[in-house]
């Protein structure tokens, strides 16, 4: 009886020895699948979010963000604040200290060095480093010891948390990327390909724009992490052909961006191997009006500029008429589904940003008609509204992209029920968004009256997003159409805001002077009409554990916590 | 013979020049910019910094001259170090993908594998099959399975990949669940298990292709063994005694062959080109694939320096094809 009992008991004793010694590498490969493929490891150089999410599994900031928009300490002992003297009174200056005891994945130990190197090698000039705004506005980097780095601004600076914190503001290794600086920033492949990390994997192997492997890093800083011990990145295909990887075959463990339509998706989880999981951001799907003429009549380089008012859409009560014609919850029902909600808001989220702004949640035809005939607009015999002898006739533009192009016929037709003559154009998403000073097709030229797309920010201060609405940031001929004012608004008292917002240290403040900005340029003036809160979509596996999505940071953020379920 | 080739050979280079300036400038006209895919968060003027650590900021003349003398001379120098293991390409600028800033040669190089294994293998296999078919196609004109064939031929020929690969992925991959949707680059042969892996993820992608170059190449034998069955000398042949068998597939294939493969040597350089398509379906990988992911970019020296292979392999298989015309059939004299 005795030693039945004892063999009982250590059977049940083994049993539930796994669930207690979960330790690093014991639960093999994970597969993940990221439909635009990796080029580089090397954020500072990426032109991607493919990139930035990537490397964040080799290369780690000093600190993130969390899936809350929180601030998390990384590789910082702790996130320092006013509260525990980190930033100083006056906020030009923030102490970061390094945990003690940190290793690269090579065995030498994280110095102040190192952070120092990363913030010169991206403040490098000729460098091209693509994340040169995270460094805006410093004066010095220093090390203060070997594990204490102070960071001086040029002003007070209510939101210190930029530089060195997020996945697009790693820190890489001083002794691998010395003769890297500058010019030489490009020669590196080897650097650039296989960083050196404190991540919890490395590199084991890379090809670019096509497939990263990586293995367990051996000097992680917790040991009993992380639980796989190979890890896979494929690029390449697209959408669809990623999600079915995840929830219809069971090859890949998670997809990242899952942009497809919200019943194709339904559709692929009723096979039960996986699930969607999507969270909220700050994307907002808008449409922007402009304040300017684009008329082809008018001489090239007066074109949507400012020198000519647009004869339309300068009216406000014709702005605020077309975003009352639009139904934004059918549109979110067509588009997105569950990964989308409808916004009247140009800053959706944090929380403490987002204003009280949900009057244009409900379509008003009747309401945008009446408008339109206060403002002059007499429907014709063909429907379409005329006014001093001008029909009222838009152009609409966005990028190609199924969604889009569905929306576009939706609005369109809500635009002629209220009398109003849309004409549609839709551009390869590379030109639309690529800054060719030459291409008349670029959202920033805007040689349209409307256009659709969407924009975000990075971290959780809305600041630098807002303030792209100064009337000096409208693109022009002599900024060779560079600006991110591009519906050409201008509004000394605007300006002013953005002034004010740039000095106030309180956060209560700062979130009421946002939400002032934003209701300007939203209720206020119609000028940008936001349509939907765009989610992100992802999909995991049902046996994949642990996975959090956070659109703060980068999606791979907590790949060390994610685990097995067997 | 010997003449006419080096004619040709000495014609091919201010073609091939050509050639590359024409491309050049094509892609400078093209809209769109090597930076489109950079998030909008990123401020212009950080864009135009980057924007000049690529090189864009020099005029169009002076990058296509570096790009020349990259090609032709850096390029060429540092596979001289890689083979005898010398150092004279060190510190010479090679040319250098915008996307990922590794050098183009060095992609193509761990690219050519995957394409060549794919898609030379379903060319091969494309003409395994498309032999047979067109020659029994041919000597039995308008029979069951002429009939059926020249059906399979038009359909394989029309529907394209996109489909065909998507509809094999959903029947075998989600349904039946035998082979693989993705392809693993990365596995290597070892031992027999590895090599059944490889082949069941290749499978598919080459089904897709075999089925398009198959159908291509049998409605030619079939066509150039119609013409030779008529002859005069079959008849001869047959009076003599001679097999159905030898006289088929010994003295009119023979003659048959000469156009097919010339048309087989004219169709290699699409090999390298990569089936653009079908590898993005089965996330293949290869060359084509490449090629697509730079234009999309606007990467301008990789899609340079690709196109520009590609001219020079389909300007040296046009002239092997005529060479092989020559040889193969004596009545055919060049000078």
């Amino acid at each position: 009886m005795k030693l039945k009992t004892a063999l009982l008991g250590a059977a049940a004793g083994l049993a539930f020895a796994p669930a207690a010694y979960a330790e690093r590498g014991t639960d093999g490969h994970v597969n993940i699948i990221y439909w635009q493929a990796v080029s580089t490891l090397n954020p500072y150089l990426s032109s991607g979010t493919k990139d930035v999410e990537t490397a964040s599994l080799v290369i780690e900031p000093l600190a993130g963000f969390n899936e809350k928009g929180e601030v998390i300490a990384r590789l910082a002992a702790e996130v320092p604040t006013v509260e525990n003297g980190g930033v100083s009174a006056d906020l030009t200056t923030i102490t970061w200290k390094l945990k003690p005891g940190l290793l690269w994945s090579d065995g030498t130990p994280v110095t102040s060095a190192d952070v120092v190197f990363s913030a010169n090698y991206c403040m490098a000039p000729d460098g091209g480093c693509a994340q040169l705004a995270r460094y805006e506005g410093i004066k010095s980097v220093e090390a203060v010891d070997d594990l204490t780095v102070l960071v001086t601004y040029d002003e007070p600076r209510p939101n210190p948390y930029t530089a060195f914190v997020g996945a697009t503001s790693p820190i890489i290794q001083k002794a691998q990327f010395e003769a890297c600086i500058g010019t030489a920033a490009s020669s590196c492949t080897d650097q650039n390909f296989r960083p050196v990390g404190t991540g919890p994997f490395v590199v084991t192997d890379f090809r670019t724009n096509d497939v990263v492997q990586m293995a367990a890093n051996p000097n992680y800083r917790d040991a009993a992490k992380p639980a796989f011990a190979t890890l896979t990145v494929k690029g390449g295909g697209d959408a669809a052909a990623a999600a079915r990887s995840v929830l219809e075959t069971g090859e890949f463990d998670y997809a990242w961006n899952l942009q497809l339509a919200p019943d194709v998706l339904a559709g692929m989880e009723a096979a039960g191997r996986g699930k969607v999981i999507n969270a909220f951001g700050t994307l907002v799907e808008r449409i922007e009006m402009n304040m300017t003429d684009p008329s082809p009549s008018l001489p090239e380089g007066q074109r949507s500029t400012t020198a000519h008012p647009h004869p339309i859409l300068s009216d406000i009560r014709v702005r605020q008429a077309l975003s009352m014609a639009i139904d934004r919850e059918i549109l979110v029902e067509i588009g997105y589904g569950s990964a989308g909600r409808a916004s009247c808001n140009l800053v959706p989220a944090p929380e403490m940003f987002a204003s009280d702004n949900t009057g244009c949640l409900v379509q008003d035809v009747a309401g945008a008609n009446a408008l339109l005939d206060e403002a002059g607009w007499v429907p014709g015999a063909d429907g379409i509204r005329t006014k001093d002898g001008m029909r009222l006739k838009l152009l609409y533009q966005t990028s190609v992209n199924a969604v889009r192009q569905d929306f576009q016929a939706i609005i369109k037709q809500w635009w002629n029920d209220i009398g109003v003559e849309v004409e549609l154009k839709a551009i390869d998403a590379g030109v639309f968004f690529g800054g060719d000073a030459g291409s008349p097709d670029t959202f920033q030229k805007f040689y349209a009256d409307v256009e659709m797309y969407a924009n975000n920010f990075d971290g959780t201060d809305p600041e630098p997003y807002l303030a792209q609405y100064t009337c000096e940031k409208a693109p022009s001929p002599t900024t060779q159409w560079q600006g991110e004012n591009i519906n050409r608004y201008c509004n000394p008292e605007y300006d002013a805001l953005v002034v004010e917002l740039g000095r106030t240290g309180e956060m209560d403040k700062r979130a009421e002077l946002a939400k002032r900005m934003n209701d300007m340029l939203t209720k206020d003036s119609f000028t940008v009409v936001p349509l939907v809160d765009r989610g992100r979509n992802s999909g995991h596996s049902n046996t994949l554990g642990g996975v959090i999505l956070n659109t703060w940071d980068s999606e791979l953020w907590n790949v060390s916590d994610w685990y097995r379920i067997k | 013979m010997f003449t006419f080739a080096l004619r040709r050979l000495l014609m091919a280079i201010p073609t091939l020049l050509f050639i590359s300036l024409v491309i050049f400038l094509l892609l400078e006209a093209a809209p769109g910019d090597p930076l489109g895919d950079v998030p909008l968060t990123v401020p212009p003027d950080v864009k135009e910094k980057m924007r000049a650590a690529l090189g864009l900021d020099s005029p169009w003349y002076v990058r296509y001259v570096l790009w020349l003398k990259q090609f032709f001379w850096v390029e060429p120098l540092n596979l001289y170090d890689y083979m005898f293991g010398t150092d004279h390409a060190r510190g010479l600028q090679r040319v250098i993908s915008f996307q990922s800033r590794q050098p183009v040669m060095q992609i193509i190089v761990q690219r050519i594998p995957q394409t060549l294994t794919v898609v030379g293998m379903s060319y091969f296999i494309g003409i395994a099959i498309a032999l047979p078919i067109g020659i029994y196609s041919a000597y039995r004109q308008y029979s069951w399975f002429d009939q059926i064939g020249t059906l399979v031929s038009m359909i394989g020929f029309s529907v394209p990949t996109f489909f065909s690969g998507v509809v094999l992925i959903i029947f075998f991959a989600v349904k039946l669940q035998w082979f693989p949707s993705i392809y693993d680059t990365t596995h290597r042969v070892t031992d027999w298990a590895s090599l059944m892996k490889q082949v069941r993820q290749m499978a598919m992608p080459v089904m897709v292709l075999s089925l398009y170059n198959a159908a291509q190449i049998s409605r030619f034998m079939r066509s150039s063994m119609l013409d030779n069955l008529n002859q005069d000398y079959v008849r001869t042949a047959r009076a003599k005694g001679l097999s159905e068998t030898v006289v088929v597939l010994v003295h009119v294939l023979r003659n048959s062959l000469i156009p097919v493969v010339t048309v087989i040597a004219l169709g290699v350089p699409t090999i390298f080109g990569g089936a653009i398509i079908t590898e993005q379906v089965f996330k293949v990988n290869g060359l084509g694939q490449q090629l697509i992911t730079s234009i999309h970019s606007n990467d301008i020296p990789m899609v340079m320096t690709l196109t520009f292979i590609f001219a020079i392999l389909i300007v040296t298989f046009n002239l092997i094809a005529d060479l092989l015309y020559g040889i193969l059939d004596p009545r055919i004299r060049y000078d």
